[in-house]
Parts: C-alpha cells; sequence; structure tokens
C-alpha cells in the first residue's frame, strides 16, 4: 500500500503549479531528465503494480469475489476510508493555521516549529503509533484526562483518526505553506482599502487563492492514512468488524500465504484511491480555471 | 570525461555494493564460513547467547575456522514468506511447524517435505507453552483456563491471524475446553464456546505477542494477559515495575518452535555440513543450558532436571494429538472463512 502515496504525489505535482505554457529550452537536459523520468516511473512504480494486477489476474474468480464480499474485509475497507476521510478533514484546517503561523509570524523559535512539522514523515511509523498508544491509553498522560469523562481515546475509532491525522497533517502543512509565502501582500492591502473586512479579506481574497493547496494536501493526507499501518495498527485495537483496518485485513491473508486474497484487497484499495485522486485533481483543476478566469 | 565518469563509478559501486549484500552464506577468501539464520522476532537474546558457543565449538574441531552467523529476525509468518521469495536463508527457526511447511509447500524445491524428521523431537531444540500473566495479588483470581471466562475478566492476547504464538493461545484454549467441556457442553461445540467466550474478552487484538505484553504491561490494559511462557518470564524481568504475577494452568498446549536447514541454499552455499552441525549444536548440553536460562524448556534430560524448580509441572497436549496436525488445524480455525473469522461475523454474537 505504500504506492498510494506515491501515486498521489506523481498525481497531486501538476496541480500545485498550473500548467503553463512550456518555456523555451534555454537550459540543454531535457533527453537524459526524461530517460531518468521514464526509468525510475517504470522500475519504482509501474512493475509493482503490474506485479500487483498479475497477482489477481491469476487468481481464480471465487478467491476474488470471496475476497471483496468478505464482510470483515468490507468492514475494514469501510472504516480505513471513513477513518481516513475523517482525518485528512480535521487536518485540513489544522494544517492551514500551522501553515499560516509559519509563513506569517516571525516567532522566536519559528525554525524549530517548523522542523517538529516534519516528524511525522521523519519518524518510523511504528514508533509513533506506539508512542502515540502510550499517551492516549487509559494510563497514558493524555488518555488518563480524558478517562474520567468517559472518553476512551485509544483502542478505538477515535485512536485510529488521532495516528492518521499524526501522519496526514505535514502533508497538509507543507503543501499550502508555500503558496501562502507566495501570496503577494498587495492583493491584500488592495482589499482592505478597498473597505473589505479582515474577515472578508480573508473569505473572499485569500482562501480562494489557497483553495487548490489545501485541496491537494487534504487528498495527499486521505491518500496516505488509507495505507497507514505502522501508526494505527497499535493504538486500533484492532477487533474485527469493529476496529480492523483494511491493511490489517492485508497483512492477515498474507500471514496465511493466501497471496491472492490479499493481492485482491490491495489492488480494490489502489483503484477506489486512484479513482478517488483522480477525481478530487479534476475537481481542483476546473476550481484552478475558474480562479484565473476570475482573476 | 570527468562528469561522465562519475554515473558510471557511482552506478560500479552500486553494483558492487548489491552482489556483495546478496551473498548468502558461503565461505570468503579467508575460510570463514558465513550462515544466514532467518528467525522469528523472541528468539533474538537466545540465538545472541547461543551463536558464540557454536563459533567456538566449530572453531575447536575443524582447525580454527572460524564461523559467522548472520540473524535475521522478524514475524514468524513474515520470515517464512521472504525465504519462500528468495532471502537466502542457510537455516530458518520459526514459530511454528506450519510456518516451516509452507516453506517445504511454496518454496520451489527449498526444503525437503520432510524436514521434521531430520533431527531430534520433530526438528525442535527447545519447548514452551502458553501461560498466564496476571496483576499483583491475581485479583482476579485467575487460577486455569475456564477463569478466564468467567465474570468481568478482560483477556489480552494478540490475533492468530496475524501471529504465530497467537495460534497457540487460541488452540490452548479450544483443546483445554475439549478435554475438560466448557458450560456443560463437550467436543467441539465446548471447544468453540471457549473461544468464542475467551476472543469476546479481548479489548485490543494486536498483531503479535510483543505488541499484546505492551498493552497489558505498559499501557495497564486488562486482567490477564496470554502468551509463551519465555515471552511471560521476559515481560516480568523488562517491567518490575508494572507489578505482574505468572500464572501456571494445570494444563496448557506443546508449544514446538521448528528449526531446520534450507536445502536448496546450502548446497548452493557448499554449509550443508556447518548448517546441519549449527543446528544439531542446539541440542548440546552447552546451548540447552542457555535456552534454560531464558525460559525456554530443554530438551535434554539432565539440563532439564538442574533447572527444574523454574519450569513448574503441568500437563502438555500437543497439536498433532488434539487437533490432527497443523495443515488441519489451519484449515478448521485460522483459514479465511474459518472458525476464528466466524467467531467475529454479525448475528454470531461476536460483535
Amino acid at each position: 500500500m505504500t504506492t498510494t502515496p506515491v501515486a498521489a504525489e506523481a498525481e497531486a505535482t501538476p496541480t500545485v503549479a498550473p500548467r503553463a505554457a512550456r518555456p523555451p529550452r534555454s537550459i540543454p537536459g531535457f533527453a537524459p531528465s526524461l530517460a531518468i523520468t521514464g526509468t525510475v516511473l517504470v522500475v519504482l512504480v509501474l512493475v509493482p503494480l503490474g506485479a500487483l494486477v498479475l497477482a489477481v489476474a491469476r487468481a481464480p474468480w471465487d478467491t476474488i469475489v470471496r475476497a471483496l464480499t468478505d464482510a470483515r474485509t468490507l468492514a475494514a475497507v469501510g472504516l480505513s476510508v471513513g477513518a481516513s476521510a475523517v482525518a485528512a478533514l480535521v487536518a485540513a484546517p489544522l494544517g492551514v493555521a500551522i501553515a499560516w503561523t509559519l509563513a506569517r509570524y516571525d516567532l522566536p523559535g519559528r525554525r524549530l516549529l517548523d522542523a517538529i512539522v516534519d516528524v511525522p514523515f521523519a519518524l518510523p511509523t511504528a514508533v509513533s503509533g506506539i508512542a502515540l498508544t502510550a499517551l492516549c491509553a487509559p494510563s497514558g498522560w493524555i488518555g488518563a484526562l480524558f478517562a474520567p469523562l468517559g472518553i476512551e481515546l485509544a483502542f478505538n475509532r477515535v485512536g485510529i483518526a488521532i495516528a492518521l491525522l499524526f501522519t496526514g497533517l505535514p502533508f497538509v502543512v507543507r503543501t499550502v505553506q508555500p503558496v501562502i509565502e507566495d501570496l503577494p501582500a498587495e492583493i491584500e492591502e488592495a482589499a482592505s482599502s478597498l473597505g473589505a473586512s479582515r474577515a472578508q479579506t480573508f473569505l473572499r481574497v485569500i482562501l480562494p487563492s489557497l483553495m487548490p493547496s489545501i485541496v491537494a494536501g487534504t487528498t495527499l493526507a486521505f491518500a496516505r492514512a488509507l495505507g497507514e499501518y505502522g501508526s494505527v495498527v497499535f493504538i486500533a485495537g484492532n477487533m474485527p468488524m469493529r476496529t480492523e483496518i483494511a491493511p490489517l485485513r492485508i497483512l492477515s491473508h498474507l500471514e496465511s500465504y493466501d497471496y491472492a486474497s490479499a493481492a485482491v484487497v490491495a489492488l480494490a484499495m489502489l483503484v477506489a484511491s486512484a479513482g478517488l485522486l483522480f477525481a478530487v485533481n479534476a475537481a481542483q483543476r476546473r476550481l484552478v480555471d475558474r480562479g484565473a478566469q476570475g482573476a | 570525461m570527468r562528469a561522465r565518469a562519475l554515473p558510471l563509478l557511482l552506478s560500479s559501486a552500486l553494483l558492487i555494493t548489491l552482489s556483495a549484500c546478496s551473498g548468502g552464506g558461503a565461505s570468503d577468501g579467508q575460510g570463514t564460513l558465513t550462515l544466514l539464520h532467518v528467525s522469528n522476532d523472541p528468539t533474538r537474546e537466545l540465538y545472541a547467547e547461543i551463536n558464540p558457543t557454536f563459533a567456538s565449538a566449530w572453531a575447536r574441531d575443524h582447525g580454527g575456522q572460524r564461523v559467522e552467523i548472520r540473524m535475521s529476525h522478524g514475524g514468524s509468518g513474515r520470515q517464512a514468506r521472504a525465504v519462500i521469495d528468495g532471502l537466502d536463508a542457510d537455516v530458518v527457526s520459526l514459530a511454528l511447524p506450519f510456518d516451516v511447511d509452507a516453506i517445504a509447500r511454496e518454496g520451489q524445491h527449498l526444503l525437503d517435505p520432510q524436514w521434521a524428521a531430520r533431527l531430534p523431537d520433530h526438528s525442535s531444540p527447545f519447548y514452551s507453552t502458553i501461560v498466564f500473566v496476571v496483576r499483583r495479588g491475581n485479583p482476579r483470581g485467575i487460577r486455569d483456563w475456564n477463569d478466564l471466562v468467567r465474570g468481568e475478566t478482560q483477556v489480552i492476547a494478540p490475533s492468530p491471524k496475524t501471529s504465530g504464538g497467537a495460534r497457540y493461545v487460541y488452540l490452548g484454549a479450544y483443546g483445554y475446553a475439549l478435554r475438560h467441556g466448557y458450560d456443560g457442553r463437550t467436543g467441539d461445540e465446548a471447544g468453540t464456546e471457549m473461544v468464542r467466550a475467551l476472543y469476546q474478552r479481548v479489548p485490543v487484538l494486536d498483531s503479535g505477542a510483543r505488541g499484546s505484553s505492551t498493552t497489558f504491561a505498559r499501557n495497564g490494559i486488562g486482567d490477564v494477559l496470554l502468551t509463551w511462557e519465555n515471552e511471560a518470564h521476559l515481560l516480568l524481568a523488562e517491567s518490575p515495575d508494572a507489578g505482574l504475577e505468572i500464572v501456571i494452568p494445570s494444563e496448557s498446549i506443546l508449544a514446538e518452535p521448528p528449526a531446520a536447514w534450507i536445502d536448496r541454499n546450502v548446497e548452493r552455499h557448499h554449509t550443508r555440513e556447518v548448517a546441519e552441525a549449527y543446528l544439531r549444536h542446539l541440542w548440546s548440553t552447552e546451548a540447552q543450558e542457555i535456552a534454560a536460562r531464558q525460559h525456554y524448556r530443554p530438551r535434554d534430560a539432565d539440563v532439564a532436571a538442574r533447572y527444574a524448580q523454574s519450569f513448574p509441572t503441568m500437563t502438555l497436549f500437543t497439536v498433532e494429538e488434539v487437533f490432527g496436525g497443523w495443515e488441519r488445524a489451519h484449515a478448521t480455525h485460522f483459514a479465511e472463512g474459518a472458525l476464528f473469522d466466524r467467531i467475529y461475523q454479525p448475528g454470531q454474537g461476536g460483535t
């Protein structure tokens, strides 16, 4: 499932910088760059994906049908998609706020904060999973604050969303932050000189120009969350039909040497997330075009 | 010219590194023998201690020839899959015979299907069993398997779908009910109801034994942890402040983690002789002592007698006699849609 974020990044890149007319080739090196791009994409992305498709194509029909219609698998896929969506939607406003703070305010220790944002990228996911679980368990620092209120943060769907939020947040921050930094201050000055309130300026001027990057970041966070295993598996509880995520289903097929079923579930997840990414991309392109027309 | 040479240099350096890494066991110029031993997770400490004793025994008998044993640890099923997919192991030691059988079944002529008969004790140098870990003072009064499914007791155990040790836990509970009855029932009905009642009391189904230890000891979830005997002792030693006690049930399942040399790989590396000697060394007094100190039950009668007080007597039933072997146990209990999955299907009281 690690292929999903890769596919997502490959998909999202053109949308961050809207397509412009190709500049004249003033720098040489087009041929080698294209060769490297082609080779790397084929060897690292297309060949593994092809192997996955091949594994599914070789599987008998009843295996494919059984793997796809199994109630536990459906529950797990539903949970993965749902929890990933919730985590991505929560990550969006939080990420924008963090990106705004980092881009616009010259706080003491800003560079440190800036570095901390990347920690979920750098940390092995199992480490963050165990740390989050220890914190959120009823005996942990954070969990102990909520336990008296009857709220449990670990070993349920809340825990899953917390873990996915943790791994997804930097995607939003890192996609939105450079756009905020590039936002010309003149636009805001013009808006306020024309009598717009700060809220109006933000909602009608700033937010629309940030929207494509927010959508891109949120989509990346979502795609990453769908395939996330290490950080979730410790905090989830892993109870079949309730807190079992799709990657764990794939793993349990593999542990029974049932490669075919594992490949079927993996491919289904991949197709679903790729379809979703394409849809979001198309919607986003329309958003960019409309923004370009409006400007 | 220099600019063009650089990528060439880099790529050839990469190739050399890769080919150096991919060599499994073999002897290099100085006559040092290398063995790659692929094992499951909990044996790290065990083989770290045993391997040097083999190296010195081999050097003594073979004119000072050096043997280097490289270890690879991971989940038992994952390690077996890696060997099937081409990890160049000379020797494997895994949690269950089922995983070694998978190498014989799925790997192309990697391993003789009769591997278990090649070494004593079904190729299993030490054995173990499943015991209980409870909170200090045993507040729930848990003494035996049927106490696990009484009252509000919460049980911590990993998922048999992803953990080898967890399959022993599951089969231990099922086998106990099969032999003693459960809730006025007998036979498979008793076993089925026992495991259903047991897994309904599991609030967190970790993917492996270490995860369950963490859930129980560090995160403070549950009243009783079901785990390997050696893992239980390790947990008590590692978390002296957690206030934990080991409870030995009246009987439990015999867990026999097996070891085997991988025929096709040792042929290619010309390491069959040293691989076999290495595995036979596991039955030596020296290795058996190390295993006993690390709470694996020794096969050697003298060592067993010396460490008798660390291994309380209990009746141990085998997967063969109670479940008709691992293949059948897997098909009936752990395969897709088998009994363990049905425990959690809606409408069967599983949720």
